[in-house]
């Protein structure tokens, strides 16, 4: 590790570091009450109860399968749509102003549909990660054909590219990283919407974790929850830029 | 017979809907009444003051895009489309840039259907231009001069009867503009092409043009059409290339730059 990387480590830990000290300095200070907001030490211990007894990793295990089942529901439609959209103008005119009409829908605001139609369980919940994902998706896919340098087109047609190979060789290839940008920016969403949906339609995951805690009054349950859903959102927006790094995207914004 | 006939070629931004250059308003004409020839295996270079119609033009003697009157001819028959046989290249990156090197090269050569001496070829090509060594580099791995031999050699592996450049070496600093320059004297001595290059640069266009064509500015027109008989390597200080360079510098307006 250089110099600037480790220079830049201590000061991205120094942030957390400052935040704990005043958290405990201002309970301390201000004598707030445990129910209201537990301390640093107690919500480590809560956490560690949690993560001992094994009902943490139910949790995470319960709110990762929705958002892996929700997320890749949304990918292996929402990015051939876009796509067909992207080349055919026709059912763009169409499409597009219904999908800008859907997309700022919240996806909370489906919850009740989503209940009435699906009943309670997982399937309501993986509705809503895959609606909260689906139509931006389409929507970066879809600009990402649409925004294809003119050259790029010119010179497949110079050298008589056509048909399934200029699709598969310059068409999808240039159109990748702004599909890469939307799968990272969704990813990051359903993650947000996830906890959302589990407080209703669902008796397991972080979210149900968050609000039963709650209501037994276990503030510290209450933060270790959100803590690890902080955590866990960290993670997946790591190994999703690794996407970004791969030999086919990484030209992206480096052209001269 | 010659190789491409441009005749009283016009172009206007508006759809011109069969009007004449007369009748179309003067910012939205590009091109008027530009007509010339171009000669088999000749290297014709066109010069002219920036943002002029330079590269419409080329645009539409490659098939890209139409004129809104007049004829272009390439062997006698009018151009249509965009031909495998009729390579362009541009004057920004054409590498495709999720491509290596030899990918992107390799694209020229779809038309050869047995995969070893697909292989050997583009290796021998990417020889040829100097990059071997470099074939599994992305264009942004390269340099500008590399990337721009890259798209030369998936220009020339097509075995193209007529080449664009359209101001090929502009980006590029001088050593490595004055080095491509001579490649591209030894690139037409080997290759059966028409090769038709837009520069900025008078010297350049002197060093390799059989034909020199001046163009005005928009609406452009032909200024001379100038036929240049002298072997390579030129010298441009020896008399009658001097007396031409002169002549093009007043051509195009620049008169204290001499």
């Amino acid at each position: 590790m250089d110099r600037g990387t480790l220079r830049r480590r201590i000061s991205s830990i120094s942030g957390f570091v400052l935040l704990i000290l005043v958290w405990e300095g201002a309970i301390r200070l201000f004598h707030v009450s445990h129910y209201k907001l537990p301390g640093p030490v107690d919500v480590g211990k809560g956490l560690l109860e949690l993560a001992g007894s094994g009902v943490l990793l139910d949790h995470v295990i319960a709110s990762l399968f929705r958002v892996t089942w929700g997320y890749f529901l949304a990918v292996v439609t929402a990015v051939p749509l876009g796509l067909v959209l992207g080349i055919w103008r026709g059912a763009r005119e169409v499409i597009n102003p219904l999908i800008q009409f859907l997309r700022p829908i919240s996806p909370l605001a489906w919850i009740p549909i989503a209940l009435l139609w699906l009943g309670v369980g997982d399937p309501p919940a993986i509705f809503l990660i895959f609606l909260s994902s689906f139509f931006p998706l389409v929507v970066f896919s879809m600009s990402g054909v649409e925004s294809i340098n003119v050259t790029y087109i010119r010179v497949a047609t110079n050298f008589g590219l056509k048909g399934l190979e200029l699709y598969m060789k310059v068409i999808f290839p240039a159109a990748l990283p702004s599909i890469v940008t939307g799968l990272r920016i969704t990813l990051g969403t359903a993650w947000l919407v996830i906890v959302a949906a589990e407080m209703i339609a669902v008796k397991s995951g972080l979210g149900y974790l968050i609000v039963d805690s709650r209501n037994s009054l276990r503030t510290d349950y209450v933060i270790g929850g959100m803590i690890v859903i902080g955590a866990i959102g960290l993670f997946l927006d790591h190994m999703i830029r690794k996407l970004e790094d791969l030999p086919g995207i990484r030209w992206h914004g480096k052209q001269r | 017979m010659s190789k491409i006939e441009v005749k009283s070629l016009y172009k206007a931004y508006v759809a011109g809907n069969g009007r004449g250059p007369e009748q179309c308003a003067k910012d939205q004409l590009i091109l008027k009444d530009v007509s010339f020839e171009v000669k088999e295996r000749s290297f014709t270079c066109f010069v002219g003051p920036s943002g002029c119609g330079k590269s419409t033009l080329l645009r539409i003697i490659a098939g890209f895009d139409s004129p809104s009157g007049g004829a272009v001819l390439v062997d006698g028959r009018p151009v249509e489309r965009p031909s495998s046989k009729h390579i362009f290249v541009f004057q920004e990156d054409g590498l495709f840039p999720w491509m290596t090197a030899y990918e992107n090269v390799a694209i020229g050569a779809r038309w050869i259907e047995d995969k070893k001496e697909r292989h050997e070829q583009v290796m021998e090509y990417l020889e040829l231009v100097g990059i071997d060594g470099f074939e599994n580099h992305y264009p942004h791995e390269l340099s500008g001069g590399m990337r721009r031999r890259a798209e030369v050699a998936r220009a020339l592996i097509t075995n193209p009867d007529l080449l664009f450049m359209d101001e090929p070496f502009s980006a590029l600093d001088f050593m490595t503009r004055m080095h491509m320059r001579e490649e591209m004297v030894n690139v037409h001595a080997m290759f059966d092409t028409t090769i038709l290059f837009i520069t900025h640069d008078i010297d350049e266009a002197l060093q390799l043009g059989d034909q020199i064509i001046v163009l005005s500015e928009r609406p452009t027109e032909v200024k001379a059409d100038i036929t240049l008989d002298f072997p390579h390597p030129r010298d441009l200080g020896s008399e009658p290339l001097a007396k031409i360079r002169r002549e093009v510098y007043f051509l195009m307006g620049l008169h204290a730059a001499l």
